[in-house]
């Protein structure tokens, strides 16, 4: 079974909400919609204290060339226009919404009915994925109408769409391919239009054979799309290591997939876009896995953008007595988060909460240089030496070492017997060569 | 609600941790621990006693009184270092000097380099070193397989294969007259021959060897060019002259190079930290091995071509970095 050639490691998969079906949500008495939740520059406010809204209605727009607009996720009257203390504690800019009722704009399509004719043109496609705010919903939130604007002389040969759920307990991306499969399958039609691509190819893990048999199911209707099931190993879900595990292809460093001739499109987003152009509705709600040792009914949640993560927590029943941490993500790239104020993002995929014991870091210990750091990085560096040199302030290194090829993934701190925080030494070093790289430039 | 914990990611950890390699480590060497008591008996358990006791109580000390930090001897390291020290000298070897070079591998080789994975040369082979050049008398007397059993002073001695060999080739004679006098393969396979504790049994060497590459403690990559360098090396000796060279078979079986390519020389802390390094690094082993059995003044080159080759991994870690994703 196809999978990358280089490094990886498998975590226990712990995957155990993947057979509970998504469920509704009920709606949160206030919502609180961050102005930056793709990446790229943030949105500039439409409304103001006092305006009233409706679901789906544009209430911040892109203003940037990689940037998104903002719909709003429920109906009623905005609170206030201000800042929130974001999930990593930094105060950013929101628009707060007390609900009431749920009024959604006329002209958003919401039956159940699925449209499979696709009317419009590449361009059509392309502007109304940026009308209805589409961003990579896999984690990294990239504005995807910028994804299928290709750069002056590169050509776009695949589409590759992303399934593989990679991330150790998350199953959000695993049911939205069972239960709305038909759906994605059209909106991976519509991303090969926007394109201008004949092939996609889907790949997903083999820890999800439901998944793989309901997609291959439906190719004999979805001419030019295959379904690829890969071997399990963590990162598979990185976009070059995908595309390396699909094609035998090598993005080269610092470059994009296109240099390959690829594009890559998470599930959930080939999902949003069918919504999008097919039933006219924006970004306003997203499944999201809510799952961990705290929880005492993992599940997965269709959500509104904007709800307090509370709402999440105390419908799967945590224990706020023995929660030690909250995870926005998953447990190998997710970010801890500092309180449950914080709001679901249009790139919350799941909610883990772990107890306090599972929440403590292992006793960091002397490297012993077993060099399973290396083993296992899927971009052949060398954390241990990154770490280090990051570690003492020698950047230079660091840069020459490759810091900028380290897309953080985490295998080296996860792998390493000393429990070393290689991670965390990695992120310090690529930012100050990051720094480093723009003051050369300036 | 209690205080919640905010962390960079990852967020969960693998089961693998220090003592567990080190302890798996100490359970790999369990065959090879046996059959040196079996064949020398009490010898063997009193000199790997004192080596082990010794060391963890050299580290200690050095911790608790020179460096002033907290003492880490369960984490395995100095057990190990304890019995590859005793795997690599002779049941014969009086306590005082066990002790002087387990002084000496945990004090010079370890610690004073800043300890646990600071060190650039194997702890055992600098303590077993310095014992052969120190006290080269005792350190080349081998009690004589299972008759010595239940004595440990005055005991019967005999040399080891590699000794036979050279003395005999000195004295003018020639390989196939020679051979008359070694034990056989399938004798040296079992491990009832003449040498260090550890050394002496091939087939529990490799057992050792399978349970480390199966608990991935170890990577394949040294010990297979340790080896496979040696034999292609010695092997092109033979082929040149049967006479005056042994055959390869002989070169595996004979001495520590099965007791180096598996556990001296694939020691974390002073090999490479690539495949590619890895493989450099054990064919550079193999060679000197070779290279100091055939025309050096000492019998065996095991210890020396490795801690050799430990001074090169600085280098070699320079020069041969990981296949690059993406690189050209």
């Amino acid at each position: 079974m196809k999978t990358f050639a280089l490094g990886g490691v498998h975590p226990e998969e712990a995957k155990v909400s993947a057979a509970k079906a998504v469920e509704i949500l009920p709606l949160p008495q206030k919502v609180i919609v961050p102005l930056g939740q793709n990446l790229g520059a943030p949105s500039k406010a439409l409304v103001k204290k006092g305006d009233e809204v409706k679901v789906g209605q544009l209430i911040a727009t892109a203003e940037a060339f990689i940037s998104s607009n903002i719909h709003s996720p429920v109906s009623g009257k905005v609170e206030k226009v201000d800042d929130y203390l974001d999930s990593t504690g930094y105060r950013r800019p929101a628009i707060f919404i007390d609900v009431i009722g749920d009024d959604w704009d006329s002209t958003i399509d919401t039956s159940k009915e699925i449209v499979s004719e696709i009317s419009l043109s590449s361009t059509e496609i392309i502007q109304k994925m940026k009308d209805m705010g589409i961003v990579g919903l896999g984690g990294a939130t990239f504005p995807s109408h910028v994804k299928l604007m290709l750069p002056d002389g590169k050509k776009a040969e695949y589409l590759i769409i992303n399934g593989v759920e990679c991330e150790p307990y998350l199953t959000s991306d695993h049911r939205l391919m069972l239960e709305r499969g038909e759906e994605m399958m059209i909106g991976v039609r519509i991303l090969m239009k926007g394109l201008q691509v004949q092939k996609a190819l889907i790949g997903i893990e083999a820890n999800k054979p439901d998944a793989i048999q309901a997609l291959t199911s439906l190719v004999a209707h979805f001419p030019g799309i295959e379904v690829h099931a890969l071997k399990v190993q963590y990162p598979q879900g990185g976009e070059k290591q995908l595309i390396k595990a699909l094609l035998n292809r090598e993005v080269p460093s610092g470059k994009l997939p296109i240099e390959v001739g690829c594009v890559v499109n998470n599930v959930g987003t080939a999902f949003a876009v069918y919504e999008a152009i097919q039933k006219n509705k924006p970004l306003v709600e997203r499944i999201v896995t809510v799952t961990g040792s705290n929880i005492q009914n993992p599940g997965n949640y269709l959500v509104r953008i904007g709800t307090p993560v509370r709402e999440l927590l105390e419908k799967a029943g945590w224990n706020p007595e023995t929660a030690g941490k909250i995870i926005n993500g998953g447990p190998m790239m997710g970010k801890a988060v500092s309180s449950t104020d914080v709001p679901v993002v249009k790139g919350t995929s799941g909610i883990l909460v772990f107890d306090q014991e599972e929440s403590k870091r292992p006793n960091v210990q002397a490297c012993i240089r077993c060099a399973k750091c290396v083993s296992v990085c899927p971009m052949g560096l060398e954390p241990y030496l990154i770490a280090r040199a990051s570690e003492i302030g020698m950047y230079e290194i660091a840069e020459n070492e490759h810091a900028m090829d380290c897309m953080e993934c985490g295998s080296c701190q996860y792998t390493c017997p000393s429990a070393r925080p290689l991670l965390d030494h990695l992120r310090l070093g690529k930012n100050k060569v990051a720094h480093i790289i723009r003051t050369r430039k300036n | 609600m209690n205080r919640l914990t905010v962390s960079g990611s990852p967020h969960v950890h693998d089961v693998m941790s220090v003592k567990s390699v080190m302890w798996g480590v100490v359970i790999s060497l369990i065959p090879a621990m046996m059959v040196s008591f079996w064949y020398f008996g009490l010898g063997a358990i009193f000199v790997t006693a004192v080596a082990i006791v010794s060391c963890l109580v050299f580290e200690y000390l050095i911790q608790k009184f020179l460096l002033k930090e907290t003492p880490t001897i369960t984490d395995g390291s100095a057990m190990i270092t304890g019995i590859l020290l005793a795997f690599n000298v002779p049941s014969s070897l009086p306590w005082w000097q066990i002790m002087i070079g387990s002084a000496v591998a945990i004090g010079i080789g370890k610690m004073s380099f800043g300890g646990l994975g600071k060190n650039p040369f194997n702890p055992a082979l600098v303590g077993r070193v310095f014992l052969l050049i120190s006290f080269p008398v005792d350190m080349t007397s081998w009690p004589t397989a299972i008759e010595n059993r239940f004595v440990f002073f005055d005991a019967a001695t005999g040399p080891t294969s590699l000794g036979v060999l050279k003395e005999n080739l000195m004295a003018g004679e020639t390989v196939p007259d020679i051979i008359s006098k070694l034990p056989s393969y399938q004798e040296m396979f079992i491990g009832q021959m003449n040498g260090s504790l550890g050394e002496v049994s091939a087939f529990a060497l490799l057992l050792g060897g399978i349970y480390m590459l199966y608990r991935k403690i170890i990577t394949w990559h040294i010990p297979f060019s340790f080896v496979a360098s040696a034999v292609i090396f010695s092997g092109i000796l033979w082929m040149v002259n049967p006479a005056m060279y042994i055959d390869p078979m002989f070169h595996i079986l004979a001495g520590g190079m099965l007791l180096g390519a598996i556990y001296m020389a694939t020691d974390m802390v002073t090999s490479p930290m690539t495949p590619a390094g890895m493989l450099v690094f054990g064919v550079g082993c193999g060679l000197l091995t070779i290279l100091i059995r055939v025309f050096g003044a000492y019998p065996e080159g095991v210890s020396f071509a490795i801690l050799i080759m430990n001074a090169f991994v600085p280098l070699i870690n320079r020069g041969f970095k990981p296949k690059r994703f993406g690189g050209k």
